[in-house]
C-alpha cells in the first residue's frame, strides 16, 4: 500500500540538519557536536526501524514535491531502497562512534563530522530516490560532500588523491548527466519500477537506448569501481580510517553498485536489458574486474591498499549478479550489497585499529598481532572467512546464490570466475590471518599509542566487534524473516513475477 | 503597442539612478559614498515596486513626452526586461553593500575612490535603459552610457595594468558601438523607422537587411566578449577593483546579450538562416572550451575568474542555434524552444550570482594577502572558512552540479539540444563542465592544502565575506521560484518564440 508521508524526508533531515549545525558550531564545542552527531545517527536508525516496521506491515512510504519545472523530487521507500538505507544508517551509527574515538584530539573535526553527516544524507538520499533525477542529484551531492573527507589530512598526498578522486567522479557524473538528460528527453521522468516505459520505446530507439545505457553505466561504474574506472579507489585510501570504512566500503562505492542495480532492474527492466544485449558486456566487464582486483590485491603490502583492491573485486560481484538473469543470481547480487558492506567495514575498522594502536600500516608488520589484539583480529578473521566464502559467514550466502544463479542461467563460466576469485581471496587474505595468529613477532612490540580496558580504546574496539558479529549473524540467521537474504529473495521474486 | 497599460515606472527606473548619480557629484568623499549607497537601496526599492507592478498588470509602457512611435520614444517594461532589471537590482545592491565596506577599508591609502558611486549609478541607469528601450537609437544611447561608465569604472583603480586594459576595453567598446550604429543607420535608411515593434513588421529580407544584421550582431558580439572577440575581457575584468569586476562580469556583459536576443527574435526573423544560428552557436561552443581551458592555465585568481566569464558567456550563445529553426520547422512544433529560453535565462541568472560572488571573494583574498596568486590560497579553509565556502558554492553552480542555478541552465540546455536533435553541441557542454570542474577544484584543492609558507591571511571585515556568501547562495536559491519565474516570463510575447527561416543557404529570401 502506498502512503504519502514525510518519513522518508525525515530520514534525510536526521543527518542533514546535524551536518549543517555542526558546520556552524565552533571547533572546541566538542560535547555539543558529539551529542548532535550521535543524536542524528540514533534518530536515523530509529526512523529507519519505524519505516522497516511499516514495510513489514506492507506499507510503502513516499514523498514528492516539485523542485522546479520538470525536476520532480521524489523519495520512495521500496524494498531495495530500504535495504540500502538500513545498511547506510546502521553503519553510520557504528562509524560515528568509531570516528569520535579515532579522531580524538585531531584537527578540523568540525569540518570532518559536518561533511561526514552530509555524506550519509547523500547516500540515504540515493537509497530512497524514487526517480532518476532525484537519484542523480544525490549522486552528485555525494561526490561533493566526500571530497573534503578524502583530503581531510591535508597532506600533499591527500590533496593529490583528492584530485584523482574528483577527476574520476566528476567525469563520471558528467557522463551520467548526459545519459540522464537523454533518457529524460526520450522517456520523460522515469520513476524507478516503471520499466514498461523503456520497454515500449525499445523497438524504435534501440541504438539510442543502448548508447544511453552505456553512458549511464559508465557514470555509475566510476563509483562502483568497475575496471577501467576504478583508479580513484586505491588512491583514496589516504583518507582517515572511518572514511575508508564507511565511504569506501559502503556509501560511495555502493552508490555506484546500487545505481547499476536500479538501472538494470528498475529503469530498463531485466527483460528489456536482456533483449538489448547490454548485459553480456556488463557480465564480462564485471568478471574481469573481479579477477583483476584480486590479482592486484595480491601484490599490495599496504594493508589498506590491499583492502581497497579487494573492494574493487568484491563490488563487481554485485554487477555480475545483476548481469546474469534469474531469481537466484538477483538474490545473490542484492544480498551481497549488504553483506559486502558489513564485512568490508569490519576489515577497515580492524586495519584502522592496528594503525592507530601500534602504528602498523603494512601487512609485513603484522606478525603476531593477533595475540596483542585478539578481538580486533578475531572480527577481522570472521570477515576474511566471509570474503572467501566459507560458511556460515555472510559472504558464503552471497557466493552460494551467485553460483546457483549462474547454473540456473547456464553460464557455467561464471562458476569458474567465482572459484578463481575465492582462491585468490584466500591467497591474499589468509596470509594476513596466518601472520597475525601464528607468526612470532619479529621485534618487540612498541607500546600501544592508545589504550583502554582491553586491547585498545573502547570506542575503536566496540564497532569492529559489532560489525564482525553482524557479518556472522547475517550468515547464520540468513533464513530468518527480515534478514538481508529474505528481503533480497523477496525483491528478486517480485522482479521476475511478471516475466515468464 | 498603445493598448498596453502606461505607467511612469519605466521612466523612473532610468531617471532615478541618473538623478542620484548627479546628486552624488555635489558631495565629497564620505557624503558621496553615503548618497551612493542610499541611492542603490532606493533604486533597488523602486525596482522591487516596479517588478511587483509588472506581476500584477503585465507589460507596462511609458511614452516619453506623449509622442507615440514612430515619432516619439517608447519605453517598455515587459516581464523579460523586468527579470533582467530585477537581477541587476538584487546583485547590484549586494555589490553596493560590499563596495561601501570595501572602499572604506581602503580609504586610508587610496581616498576611497569617491567617483565609484556616481559612475555605478550611471551604469545602473544605462543598464535599465538598455532593458527598457524599444527603439534602436535609444538603445545605442543606452549602450554608450553603459560602455563609457563601465570603462571609467574599470580604470578607477588607476594601476597601470588597469589603464592598459581599460584602453583596450574602450577601443573594443567603441568598435562595437560603431558597428552597431552602422547597422542601425542602414536599417533606418531602408525602413525609415527605429522602433523595434514596427521594424519587426516592416523589415523586408534583402541584402541591406542581411548586412545590417551582420554588423549589428558583430558589434554586439564584440561587446558581449564572444569568441573570437573576447580578448578585451580578461585583462579589463581582472585589473579593475573587485566590486567593479563583479559588476562588469555579472551584469554589464548580460546587457548586450539581452539586446542580441531581443533583436534576433523580434527584428531579424526574416533575414536569418539556420546556418547563421549554427555559426553563433559555434562561436559559443568554442568560447566555452577555450575560455575554460584558458582559466585552467592561469595562476592568478582574478584571471581565472575573468577567463571563466568568457566560457560562461559562450553558453549563452549556444542557445541561438536552438532558437533559429530549420526551414520547414514551425515554432509550434519545436518543443525545445522553451527549454532553450529557460536555459538562457537561468544561465544569465546563475552566472550573475556566481560570478559576482567569485569576484567579491577574489577581492577579499587580495585584501587578505595583498595579491591573488593562487598558490597562496593554501590553507584558506582554516583561515577564512566562509570565503572558502562561498568560492565552493559559487564554483559548484558554475560547473552546473545539482541543485544549483547553473545545473538548471545546463539541464535545460542539454534538453533543448537533445530535443532539437542538434546533439553535436553536447560534447562542448560536456567538455565545458569538466574543464570548469578542473579550475574550480584547482582552487578548492589549494584551499584545503596545508603548509603555508607565506605569512598569515590578514583579517578582512566579516561583512565582506557575508556579501560574497550571500551571492553564492543566491546562485542556488534562484532554482526555487523557477516555476513561477517561467510562468511570469511567459507574459513576454517574445519568451519561448523561435525564429522561423524560409530557405537554406544564402541569407536572404526570394527578393
Amino acid at each position: 500500500m502506498e502512503t504519502t508521508s514525510i518519513l522518508p524526508l525525515l530520514i534525510l533531515v536526521s543527518s542533514l540538519v546535524p551536518g549543517i549545525l555542526i558546520l556552524l558550531l565552533r571547533e572546541e564545542q566538542i560535547a555539543l557536536r558529539t551529542s548532535l552527531n550521535l543524536f542524528g545517527a540514533l534518530a536515523k536508525v530509529g526512523l529507519i526501524a519505524w519505516v522497516f516496521a511499516g514495510y513489514l506491515r506492507g506499507e510503502e512510504y513516499n514523498f514528492t514535491f516539485n523542485l522546479a519545472l520538470d525536476l520532480t523530487f521524489t523519495l520512495r521507500v521500496d524494498q531495495l531502497g530500504l535495504l540500502f538505507a538500513t545498511l547506510s544508517s546502521v553503519l553510520w551509527l557504528v562509524t560515528t562512534v568509531y570516528a569520535i574515538g579515532y579522531l580524538e584530539g585531531g584537527e578540523h573535526r568540525r569540518r570532518f563530522f559536518a561533511f561526514f553527516s552530509l555524506c550519509v544524507t547523500a547516500s540515504t538520499g540515493i537509497a530512497l530516490s524514487g526517480n532518476v533525477i532525484t537519484f542523480f542529484v544525490f549522486y552528485e551531492f555525494l561526490t561533493l560532500s566526500t571530497y573534503p573527507l578524502v583530503v581531510h589530512r591535508g597532506t600533499d598526498k591527500a590533496v593529490k588523491a583528492g584530485r584523482t578522486y574528483l577527476w574520476y567522479t566528476i567525469g563520471g557524473g558528467t557522463v551520467l548527466f548526459l545519459g540522464v538528460v537523454g533518457l529524460f528527453v526520450l522517456a520523460g521522468p522515469v520513476y524507478f519500477g516503471q520499466t514498461d516505459i523503456i520497454a515500449g520505446l525499445v523497438e524504435e530507439n534501440r541504438t539510442l537506448l543502448t548508447v544511453l545505457f552505456f553512458l549511464m553505466l559508465a557514470g555509475l561504474g566510476v563509483k562502483a569501481a568497475i575496471f577501467p574506472l576504478h583508479g580513484w579507489l586505491p588512491v583514496s585510501m589516504v583518507a582517515p580510517a572511518p572514511v575508508s570504512a564507511l565511504l569506501h566500503a559502503v556509501a560511495v562505492v555502493k552508490a555506484g553498485a546500487f545505481g547499476i542495480v536500479r538501472l538494470v532492474y528498475d529503469v530498463y527492466g531485466i527483460e528489456t536489458s536482456g533483449q538489448m544485449g547490454v548485459l553480456t558486456p556488463l557480465a564480462v566487464l564485471a568478471a574481469f574486474t573481479i579477477i583483476y582486483g584480486s590479482v592486484r590485491a595480491l601484490y599490495q603490502d599496504d594493508f589498506k591498499k590491499r583492502l581497497a583492491y579487494s573492494t574493487v573485486s568484491q563490488l563487481s560481484y554485485i554487477a555480475l549478479g545483476v548481469a546474469i538473469t534469474g531469481v537466484l543470481s538477483t538474490t545473490g547480487a542484492v544480498v551481497h550489497l549488504v553483506h559486502q558492506g558489513i564485512m568490508k567495514i569490519t576489515m577497515f575498522f580492524a586495519a584502522g585499529n592496528i594503525a592507530e594502536t601500534y602504528g602498523y600500516h603494512k601487512i609485513s608488520q603484522l606478525n603476531g598481532i593477533g595475540r596483542r589484539m585478539p578481538l580486533t583480529m578475531g572480527a577481522f578473521t570472521i570477515a576474511v572467512f566471509g570474503m572467501i566464502g566459507l560458511p556460515p559467514v555472510a559472504g558464503f550466502v552471497s557466493k552460494w546464490y551467485l553460483g546457483l544463479g549462474a547454473v540456473q542461467a547456464g553460464s557455467y563460466w561464471v562458476i569458474l570466475v567465482l572459484l578463481a576469485s575465492s582462491a585468490l581471496n584466500a591467497a591474499y587474505f589468509l596470509p594476513i590471518v596466518y601472520r597475525a595468529w601464528f607468526c612470532e613477532p619479529e621485534q618487540a612490540f612498541v607500546r600501544p599509542q592508545r589504550s583502554g580496558l582491553l586491547e585498545t580504546q573502547a570506542s575503536l574496539l566496540l564497532p569492529v566487534v559489532v560489525t564482525g558479529m553482524l557479518s556472522l549473524a547475517a550468515g547464520v540467521f540468513a533464513a530468518t524473516a527480515g534478514s538481508p537474504l529474505a528481503i533480497a529473495r523477496e525483491i528478486a521474486e517480485k522482479l521476475y513475477l511478471t516475466i515468464p | 503597442m498603445t493598448h498596453l497599460p502606461t505607467s511612469p515606472f519605466p521612466a523612473l527606473l532610468v531617471g532615478l539612478p541618473v538623478l542620484l548619480a548627479v546628486l552624488g557629484l555635489f558631495f565629497r568623499a564620505r557624503g558621496r559614498a553615503a548618497v551612493g549607497l542610499a541611492g542603490s537601496f532606493l533604486t533597488a526599492g523602486l525596482v522591487f515596486v516596479a517588478f511587483f507592478e509588472v506581476t500584477q498588470r503585465g507589460t507596462l509602457i511609458h511614452i516619453l513626452g506623449g509622442w507615440e512611435p514612430p515619432l516619439g520614444i517608447l519605453l517598455r517594461l515587459d516581464p523579460l526586461a523586468a527579470v533582467f532589471i530585477g537581477l541587476t537590482a538584487v546583485v547590484g545592491v549586494v555589490i553596493s553593500l560590499y563596495s561601501w565596506w570595501y572602499l572604506r577599508a581602503r580609504e586610508a591609502c587610496t581616498g576611497g575612490f569617491p567617483l565609484f558611486w556616481p559612475l555605478w549609478l550611471f551604469l545602473w541607469a544605462g543598464l535599465n535603459g538598455l532593458f527598457l528601450s524599444n527603439d534602436l537609437f535609444n538603445l545605442f544611447v543606452a549602450i554608450e552610457v553603459v560602455g563609457i561608465s563601465a570603462v571609467a569604472l574599470a580604470v578607477l583603480s588607476g594601476s597601470s595594468a588597469a589603464l592598459a586594459a581599460g584602453l583596450r576595453y574602450l577601443l573594443a567598446a567603441i568598435a562595437g558601438s560603431m558597428a552597431y550604429l552602422f547597422g542601425v543607420a542602414l536599417l533606418y535608411g531602408s525602413t525609415g523607422t527605429l522602433d523595434i515593434g514596427i521594424l519587426g513588421q516592416v523589415l523586408e529580407p534583402g541584402a541591406t537587411t542581411t548586412f545590417a544584421l551582420l554588423v549589428i550582431t558583430l558589434g554586439l558580439m564584440i561587446k558581449t566578449a564572444s569568441f573570437p572577440f573576447h580578448f578585451w575581457l580578461p585583462p579589463a575584468h581582472s585589473s579593475a577593483l573587485p566590486p567593479v569586476s563583479a559588476l562588469l562580469s555579472a551584469l554589464v556583459v548580460k546587457g548586450t546579450f539581452y539586446l542580441l536576443l531581443r533583436l534576433w527574435t523580434e527584428v531579424f526573423g526574416v533575414s536569418l538562416t539556420f546556418a547563421v544560428g549554427q555559426f553563433l552557436g559555434l562561436a559559443g561552443a568554442i568560447a566555452v572550451i577555450w575560455g575554460s581551458w584558458q582559466a585552467l592555465m592561469q595562476d592568478r585568481l582574478k584571471l581565472i575568474v575573468a577567463h571563466s566569464s568568457v566560457a560562461q558567456l559562450g553558453y549563452l550563445l549556444m542557445i541561438f542555434p536552438l532558437l533559429v529553426l530549420a526551414p520547414g520547422v514551425t515554432a509550434g512544433s519545436a518543443d525545445w524552444l522553451y527549454p532553450a529560453w529557460t536555459a538562457g535565462i537561468y544561465q544569465v541568472l546563475a552566472h550573475a550570482f556566481a560570478k559576482a560572488s567569485l569576484f567579491l571573494s577574489a577581492g577579499i583574498i587580495v585584501m587578505a594577502l595583498g595579491h591573488d596568486r593562487i598558490q597562496s590560497l593554501r590553507d584558506l579553509v582554516a583561515w577564512m572558512p566562509m570565503t572558502a565556502l562561498a568560492i565552493g558554492i559559487a564554483g559548484v553552480s558554475l560547473i552546473g552540479l545539482p541543485p544549483s542555478g547553473g545545473f538548471m541552465a545546463k539541464w535545460m540546455l542539454l534538453k533543448g539540444i537533445f530535443l532539437s536533435g542538434q546533439w553535436w553541441w553536447a560534447p562542448a557542454a560536456f567538455a565545458g563542465s569538466l574543464l570548469t570542474a578542473g579550475y574550480v577544484f584547482m582552487l578548492l584543492r589549494l584551499a584545503f592544502a596545508p603548509a603555508r609558507e607565506e605569512g598569515p591571511f590578514r583579517p578582512v571585515p566579516r561583512i565582506l565575506q557575508v556579501c560574497a556568501l550571500l551571492l553564492a547562495l543566491g546562485s542556488f536559491l534562484i532554482v526555487l521560484p523557477a516555476e513561477s519565474l517561467i510562468r511570469f516570463l511567459e507574459g513576454s510575447e517574445v519568451f519561448g518564440t523561435g525564429i522561423e527561416t524560409i530557405m537554406e543557404g544564402g541569407a536572404y529570401g526570394n527578393d
